[in-house]
């Protein structure tokens, strides 16, 4: 199951999306969060949904992966759609069976709110799998650094989610061993009531964190060794690089807007 | 004589410093370290080989006795400084990954040194060529083997260009071919630069490239010398807890069985010569 799940994932590429700067594209995606909001018509939902495929064409990833990867959402994207058909009493009747009855007002609500929907969990899909997950911290330091004034830890946020990042498929190593080993003992994690099971996990989860703790104090004797002694004083390896394609992409949000705002009614 | 490089005089530490009854992990121990050595520290679990290594790069220090390096005290002053010039690889090769991939990982020794960007990306690639891993460059480390994860870890360590490279167990988690092909490097890099390196291991198939071996047992220095020197002692090994190279063992199983063998052997080709002369000498 997991294996496809794609949230978090990165899908390495050379697209013109891949290659924008991580920064551009935090940025670009927080602002189209704030955009979508001014679309409440036909025709700027309209524009959204073009918007939106024509980024998913740039970001060269297959639209058949995209939804497939996105299943477990859709399905909640099909429940809004029917509260608010069922719910919304507003504007003509055109469908009436037993005591269901549907609204016009219903039906438009459902549509624009499953679009708006839609297009954030797409946008931001296409953010992390054109995006290193390594990139993306580098781009949240970058631009939370300002904070710093106002002694917020920017480069140790940042660490820690690089660390944990990268011990992520270690740990999920280690659980899947220990999980062998303890069914290999007679435990049995699929079966049983729900009490039972919740049961069965904590002879998981405390060899896990006992393993865990163990890693952090080796990493962090690690880490002194190798001279860390905090951000100040360090350089960087990894450099981001603002160029004109991300200035542009940055543009078209506010070419988007002025349409958007524009249609609106 | 070359230079001293590391020295310790009566070094003595104790984790647990209230409780007199518990002994030492390290007891009065002393011993110099010459520039360009290969020197390793052997003993079974126990003995206080890492707490010795701990102590050679500041992260613990003694409560009585010197550590001297570089023929300076190590002290809370110069520590960063001498820590700079001392690249450690550690056991687990997993627990000592920082980065996202191998070139993250080997840029940072050199990021918190603040060595400016141009000469860090050049340096990056010179110790990932060292180590034979160019074509990992962008490598996650769960891509990775054991033995790979630990040339990694030795890049990261010779990127600093230290002049001490301390090896803590660093091939016990790994398997036979990792193991070769981390020490191999190790090899490699003694003979491209001079750089003195300490391992400190169990193994004796390991501690037979030194060029000295310091043996330890119950937190003391137990004897001093040449591999030649200290194999002699043979079955005093074995009684330490210590696993004897396998062409030693064959040979004295071989002897045992009234086969007739010139000397001790530690290595198999040493033993495999004498075998298949033995038969014209008779």
């Amino acid at each position: 199951m997991l294996e496809k799940m794609i949230f978090g994932r990165y899908i390495p590429g050379d697209s013109f999306i891949h290659r924008l700067d991580a920064r551009a594209k935090l940025i670009f995606v927080f602002l189209f969060i704030a955009i979508v909001f001014i679309a409440n018509s036909w025709i700027t939902y309209g524009v959204l949904f073009v918007f939106t495929f024509l980024i998913i064409r740039m970001s060269k990833i297959r639209l058949y992966f995209l939804i497939n990867g996105l299943k477990p959402v859709v399905i909640l994207i099909i429940f809004t759609f029917l509260l608010h058909l069922i719910f919304t009493k507003e504007g003509s009747i055109i469908f009436e069976w037993k005591f269901i009855k549907i609204y016009e007002e219903g039906l438009r609500q459902g549509i624009f709110i499953s679009i708006r929907f839609f297009v954030l969990v797409i946008l931001t899909s296409i953010l992390t799998l054109t995006t290193t997950p390594i990139s993306i911290t580098d781009a949240l330091e970058a631009l939370l650094n300002p904070l710093k004034k106002w002694k917020l830890p920017v480069h140790e946020l940042a660490l820690m989610m690089s660390i944990s990042l990268r011990f992520i498929p270690t740990l999920m190593d280690e659980t899947d061993k220990i999980m062998k080993a303890q069914m290999a003992r007679g435990s049995d994690m699929t079966s049983g009531s729900i009490k039972e099971r919740m049961n069965a996990i904590v002879p998981l989860l405390i060899p896990l964190f006992v393993s865990a703790f163990k890693r952090a104090e080796d990493l962090a004797t690690a880490m002194e060794v190798r001279g860390y002694k905090g951000g100040e004083g360090r350089t960087r390896y990894r450099k981001l690089e603002w160029a004109t394609r991300d200035t542009v992409i940055l543009l078209t949000l506010v070419v988007l807007a002025v349409i958007l705002l524009y249609f609106r009614q | 004589m070359k230079s001293e490089i590391i020295s310790l005089q009566e070094v003595t530490f104790t984790y647990t410093e209230e409780e007199k009854n518990i002994r030492p992990a390290v007891d009065n121990v002393s011993f110099t370290i010459y520039e360009g050595e290969w020197v390793a520290i052997v003993g079974h679990n126990g003995s206080g080989k890492s707490t010795l290594a701990r102590l050679m790069n500041g992260l613990l220090f003694p409560q009585k006795g010197t550590v001297r390096i570089f023929g300076e005290t190590l002290n809370e002053q110069n520590l960063w400084e001498t820590r700079s010039q001392m690249g450690m690889v550690f056991q687990n090769p997993d627990n000592q990954f920082v980065g996202a991939t191998v070139q993250d990982d080997v840029a940072f020794a050199l990021e918190n040194n603040g060595i400016p960007f141009e000469e860090m990306v050049e340096r990056v690639q010179q110790s990932i060529e060292k180590v034979n891993m160019s074509s990992f460059m962008n490598s996650e480390p769960h891509h990775l083997s054991g033995g790979q994860k630990q040339r990694v870890a030795i890049a990261g360590a010779i990127a600093l260009q230290p002049r001490i490279l301390l090896l803590d167990e660093a091939t016990s988690m790994l398997d036979p071919q990792g193991r070769e092909e981390v020490l191999s490097i190790v090899r490699k890099l003694r003979e491209e630069t001079d750089l003195t390196v300490i391992s400190i291991t169990h193994d004796l198939e390991e501690a037979l490239l030194a060029d000295r071996i310091i043996m330890m047992n119950q937190g003391e220095k137990y004897a001093v010398g040449s591999p030649e020197e200290i194999f002699l002692r043979g079955q005093e090994l074995v009684d330490l807890g210590l696993d004897l190279p396998f062409a030693m063992n064959v040979s004295r199983l071989l002897r045992d069985q009234g086969i007739e063998l010139v000397a001790e052997h530690m290595s198999e080709e040493e033993l495999v010569n004498d075998l298949w002369t033995s038969h014209f000498n008779k």
